[in-house]
């Protein structure tokens, strides 16, 4: 019983509290890059998502083989494996999600979300927990991912879910009046960073109803290789913010 | 006893304090867009009088709900929500749709101003960025500009002057501008607010008398302006007056520019600010995509703030320079 429900924890801290994009502000990149629709939105978090799941399974059988010097090469090694299988899957059945996401999804290899559960969850934990930690933490990802693509896509272009075949021939569903009046700076750059930070806003103020502390961008406590870190004293940490600005 | 106490008043630090208040402050401002209002109303008619109705009734509106909503104590009484809807509108044509307007309002004042902690806090001038984020998501309706004057008949749509200031080979030419006595007094198309350069210079005059603001910031970035296009229009001095008189550059200067929460304290940062500003305008102008860099200027330099900022620190009185050495970097 005991078992089961620190498993259920695993799974919804990535959710809300430990949500990847929103709370720890990993893989930034992809997440800006990929949210213009719902469509590539959903695709990239499902891919990301998979490939989490595989590499933290197979990175927690390898743990206690992989030697802790060689980890990182040897991590990379394992989720450019699956990122290479689930490219070919998306390439064989969805070639216009491929054409969508570009080299953002051979980026996957380089997710900050994906290594970092490898360097801090799966590397150190049994196959059963790492496996539902990477479901999580993909969740979590996936749905800040789908909240970014619906709001940017809604505004931005008018549309619901386009680029899926069977929806109204690919165009998706139009949104009235906002069809007709696209605002422009929504599938920009811009927009995307607007959209991101708002979302971040909201993630904090939910997490904060439920007393958990704001997401800090500076300090170990937050820092994905904090487990790992050499550095253990605090004060000798380069990311901590107070001792740069001395 | 009782009297002394009322003559010796005991109290903590500051003992002299300012008269000036935000709300007054904001109201100069106001006064001070007053000829140019009237003017915008003159030139373009009632087109102008709702667009500046929807921006100030939108933006107050909105920093009403938004303080409401976050649980802050209200704001809408130091005016500065209206100084904001009248520049964002001085900042739109005329015939842009009034839902946009509206739009640009609640992002000036949401996003821009509450989200970063209210007034004060604006990371750029709210105004501004409203306008940008207008000028990015409906390029079309931003720049479709009516004649003056003409709101009677069938409005005409016309070219701005800095559209319209160089012919096919590029070279500066002034046939199809209008003289330079209409572009004083805002004979010509472009934004509500920043045609009529007689009204926004007697603004600026009135908020420098006031010292309201001080005139650093709007001479210095008129003049870099001015000198940039000197050289670069080959010392063609009719082009220079054109520059100086198109666009949004005297409302920008004088009324954006010199907003208090995004502009540098120091006279020596006020300087490099407005150097800044009149490069890159001239820079958006001269070599840019867009016919216009006012707006995208004065909010690039607005983010360079902080740093000017940290840059011209002055010097407390009677303190030693500190001597760079290994010991005082490692300590």
């Amino acid at each position: 019983m005991a078992e089961k429900k620190s498993l259920g924890k695993e799974f919804t801290k990535g959710l809300i509290k430990e949500n990847p994009v929103l709370r720890l502000v990993l893989g930034t990149c992809p997440t800006l890059a990929v949210s213009t629709s719902v469509m590539s939105a959903v695709g990239m978090g499902a891919s990301a998502t998979a490939v989490l799941i595989c590499s933290n399974i197979v990175i927690s059988l390898l743990r206690k083989v992989i030697p802790s010097k060689v980890r990182i090469p040897a991590y990379i090694v394992i989720i450019a494996s699956f990122v290479t299988i689930v490219q070919m899957v998306v390439k064989a059945f969805m070639p216009e999600l491929d054409e969508q996401l570009g080299v953002y999804l051979p980026l996957i290899v380089v997710n900050c979300i994906i290594l970092g559960r490898a360097e801090a969850f799966a590397g150190k934990n049994p196959v059963l927990a790492s496996a539902v930690d990477g479901l999580g933490m993909g969740v979590g990802f996936t749905g800040a991912l789908f909240c970014m693509g619906f709001i940017r896509e809604l505004f931005g272009s008018g549309t619901f879910l386009s680029g899926i075949a069977g929806i109204n021939g690919g165009n998706g569903i139009a949104v009235p009046f906002l069809n007709e009046n696209p605002m422009l700076i929504f599938v920009l750059a811009p927009g995307g960073f607007f959209v991101f930070g708002i979302l971040m806003a909201v993630a904090n103020k939910i997490a904060e109803g439920k007393g958990l502390p704001k997401a800090e961008l500076h300090g170990c406590e937050n820092c994905p290789m904090a487990s790992s870190c050499t550095i253990i004293k605090k004060d000798e940490c380069k990311s901590n913010e107070e001792v740069a600005v001395k | 006893m009782i009297e002394i106490k009322n003559k010796l008043n005991v109290s903590a630090s500051p003992h002299v304090k300012s008269p000036k208040t935000v709300t007054g402050i904001m109201l100069d401002v106001i006064i001070a867009l007053c000829p140019a209002l009237f003017a915008s109303f003159f030139l373009f008619g009632p087109q102008a009088l709702a667009v500046v109705a929807v921006c100030v009734g939108t933006c107050v509106l909105s920093e009403f709900v938004c303080r409401k909503v976050m649980k802050r104590n209200n704001t809408i009484g130091d005016l500065s929500a209206i100084v904001t809807g009248l520049l964002l509108a001085f900042n739109l044509p005329s015939t842009i749709p009034l839902w946009m307007a509206a739009v640009g309002s609640v992002v000036s004042i949401v996003v821009v101003k509450q989200f970063f902690g209210g007034i004060g806090q604006n990371f750029v001038n709210p105004a501004l960025a409203g306008r940008i984020i207008l000028l990015t998501s409906f390029p079309t309706a931003m720049a479709s500009w009516t004649r003056p004057l003409s709101w009677q008949a069938e409005a005409v749509t016309t070219a701005s002057p800095l559209a319209s200031m160089y012919d096919e080979a590029g070279k500066f030419t002034a046939e199809n501008l209008p003289s330079l006595t209409d572009m004083l007094i805002g004979n010509r198309a472009g934004c509500l607010g920043e045609v009529c350069a007689i009204g926004l210079i007697l603004g600026g005059l009135y908020l420098v008398i006031r010292k309201v603001i001080s005139p650093v910031i709007p001479l210095v970035y008129i003049a870099t302006v001015g000198v940039f296009m000197t050289f670069a229009g080959g010392f063609n001095m009719e082009f220079v007056a054109y520059q100086l008189l198109s666009g949004g550059l005297l409302l920008g200067a004088i009324f954006m520019a010199t907003d208090y929460t995004t502009s540098p304290i120091s006279l020596k940062g006020k300087i490099i600010f407005a150097i800044g500003c009149g490069l890159l305008t001239s820079l958006i102008r001269f070599y840019g995509n867009l016919p216009e860099g006012v707006s995208f200027a004065i909010v690039i330099m607005n983010i360079f703030v902080p740093h000017i900022e940290r840059l011209t620190a002055p010097k407390p009185f009677g303190t030693v320079k500190e001597k760079k050495s290994k010991e005082v970097k490692s300590a």
